[in-house]
């Protein structure tokens, strides 16, 4: 695990630290032991990302089967870059020191996509296809998020 | 089809910044103009059909500040970019089976203020409560309105389909060129390729004039029987075809939402009910979130291959003079943004022959496409100065 130190005194505001809420517990308790955790379907055994989306709650039913019995579960943290992105636009001053920053996408050996930044690649060594590898980022005492490095 | 209604009405306020009005105040106006246009008063209004998006004010209580009553037809209704069709659709089903006889269909929004910036409005995206999962947009610096999902699914078509910004830049050149005849939109400084090369990053591969404006405005459409619409001011624009697609996205290996649209289903479909074909469609306005959109809907249609979308427009064959004129009035990223009302507004104005200089000689059939979420939702609708 990387533990993200910000040096004493400095100017720069701190990054949104997500705040973890009931529904999502499961997730960030997996983040701070090192796993990343996804729902499996008890079901059919279907993997799925925990959301439908940007400000959407954590899926009640399983995508493929629509059974409601779903359950948390680790994933292997192993996947491939699905796509990429390069923001130039600045926000929030927190990440005035990285633009150009990556958002990307990867796609998990359990054949789930999630949206994350990848970390250790410069951009231009960055490129779709690529294995990776997540690792956890802890943004305080009691916060961690998934992100994800080059695997050989 | 034999169209049941047509559209009889059409009205565009001022675009773009135009400060200290709210969009309320935009929404009336835009109503009074188009009933104006059609030669109809607000007494004649039994159907108020409002485009929900991001201002509060769009909503059902904008039956309230603009003082309609006995409305049998009320409802605010939201699939993001492609709503007009699916508002078209049902204020046509309603008008077919009488249970509404005047229709006013409506988009305004007012997102811009003086002295602030488009990073800092509603289109910000930090708007959306931070807790639980949604906060990690933040925490990995995912600001901004669709920019990202849209240059992420761009990267996805240039990796797999070798798509180049010559190929973009040929779009949003294009759609300056017709924006420049006409006189409500907001961009009319010349843009050359190196221009568009020359604009910056705003997140890589979207350079900024890949992206669509934003704007304060209201857009209104009154949608009548074909019988009435024939009775009043303007030449009826029929509606004669519609369909909608949602293809979601799981977020799951095998599907490849981010380079497939709904216009797969939609176009054949609104096509089949206009009982046209693609051959007989003059000019296409498609909704352009992004000149990434265009070239995927194009594609989607069957206008070219998939994958070849880019090769397709590459020769500048959508601006003006072009074989296959889109966005005539210069489209979101040149004109004015108010969702899927852009397209729609400039299809009824082509489709009625008022387009003065920027006007296609041939405008029988009017291609309308709208586009929601990234690629998430779709309509199609076929405008036509011809009842069937």
């Amino acid at each position: 695990m990387t533990t993200a130190t910000e040096p004493e005194g400095a100017v720069r505001p701190a990054k949104p630290v997500p705040v973890p809420d009931e529904a999502s517990r499961p997730f960030f308790d997996g983040a701070l032991e090192g796993k990343l955790m996804i729902l499996r379907c008890r079901s059919c055994g279907t993997w799925m990302s925990p959301t439908g989306g940007i400000g959407t709650p954590i899926r009640p039913r399983c995508v493929q089967c629509f059974s409601g019995d779903l359950e948390w579960a680790a994933a292997s943290g192993r996947a491939t870059l699905y796509s990429f992105a390069l923001m130039h636009q600045l926000y929030d001053e927190a990440f005035a020191d990285e633009i150009p920053y990556n958002l990307s996408v990867v796609e998990l050996e359990e054949g789930v996509r999630l949206t994350t930044q990848i970390v250790g690649v410069p951009n231009e060594r960055l490129e779709i296809g690529m294995s990776l590898q997540v690792v956890f980022e802890r943004m305080s005492e009691d916060v961690a998020v998934p992100k994800f490095e080059a695997r050989s | 089809m034999t169209a049941a209604a047509a559209i009889a009405g059409l009205g565009i306020t001022e675009m773009g910044k135009v400060y200290g009005r709210t969009a309320t105040d935009f929404a009336g106006e835009a109503i009074a103009l188009a009933l104006d246009d059609a030669g109809l008063t607000k007494q004649d209004v039994d159907g108020l059909l409002v485009n929900a998006n991001l201002s509060p004010e769009m909503s059902p209580t904008l039956q309230f500040s603009l003082g309609f009553e006995d409305l049998t037809l009320m409802n605010a209704m939201s699939a993001y970019g492609s709503t007009p069709a699916t508002m078209l659709q049902y204020a046509a089903y309603a008008i077919s089976t009488g249970q509404a006889h005047v229709v006013a269909c409506l988009y305004a929004d007012a997102p811009l203020s003086q002295g602030g910036s488009i990073s800092q409005s509603a289109y910000s995206g930090k708007s959306i409560a931070a807790e639980g999962m949604s906060g990690l947009r933040f925490a990995y610096g995912d600001y901004g309105p669709a920019n990202t999902t849209y240059a992420l699914a761009l990267r996805r078509h240039m990796h797999l389909f070798g798509t180049n910004h010559d190929q973009l830049g040929q779009i949003a050149v294009g759609q300056r060129r017709w924006a420049q005849m006409n006189p409500h939109a907001q961009m009319q400084k010349p843009m050359t390729i190196e221009d568009y090369h020359a604009s910056r990053w705003i997140i890589e591969p979207l350079h900024l004039f890949d992206c669509c404006l934003v704007s304060n405005g209201a857009v209104a459409v009154v949608v009548t029987s074909a019988e009435h619409a024939r009775s009043l001011r303007q030449p009826p624009v029929y509606l004669r075809g519609f369909g909608q697609c949602a293809p979601g996205d799981n977020a799951r290996a095998g599907r490849e939402p981010a380079v497939y649209t709904g216009a797969t289903t939609s176009g054949p479909r609104a096509l089949a009910e206009a009982g046209i074909g693609l051959e007989d469609v003059d000019v296409l306005e498609i909704y352009d979130c992004y000149t990434y959109t265009v070239l995927v809907s194009l594609e989607d249609y069957g206008f070219c291959e998939k994958g070849e979308g880019g090769a397709f427009v590459s020769d500048g064959k959508l601006g003006p003079g072009g074989s296959l004129p889109t966005n005539t009035g210069g489209g979101q990223l040149s004109s004015y943004y108010m969702w899927g009302f852009t397209p729609l507004s400039e299809g009824v104005i082509q489709a009625r022959g008022q387009a003065g200089e920027r006007q296609v000689p041939k405008h029988d059939h009017v291609l309308v496409s709208g586009n929601g979420g990234t690629l998430n939702y779709h309509s199609t609708t076929i405008l036509s100065k011809h009842e069937g």
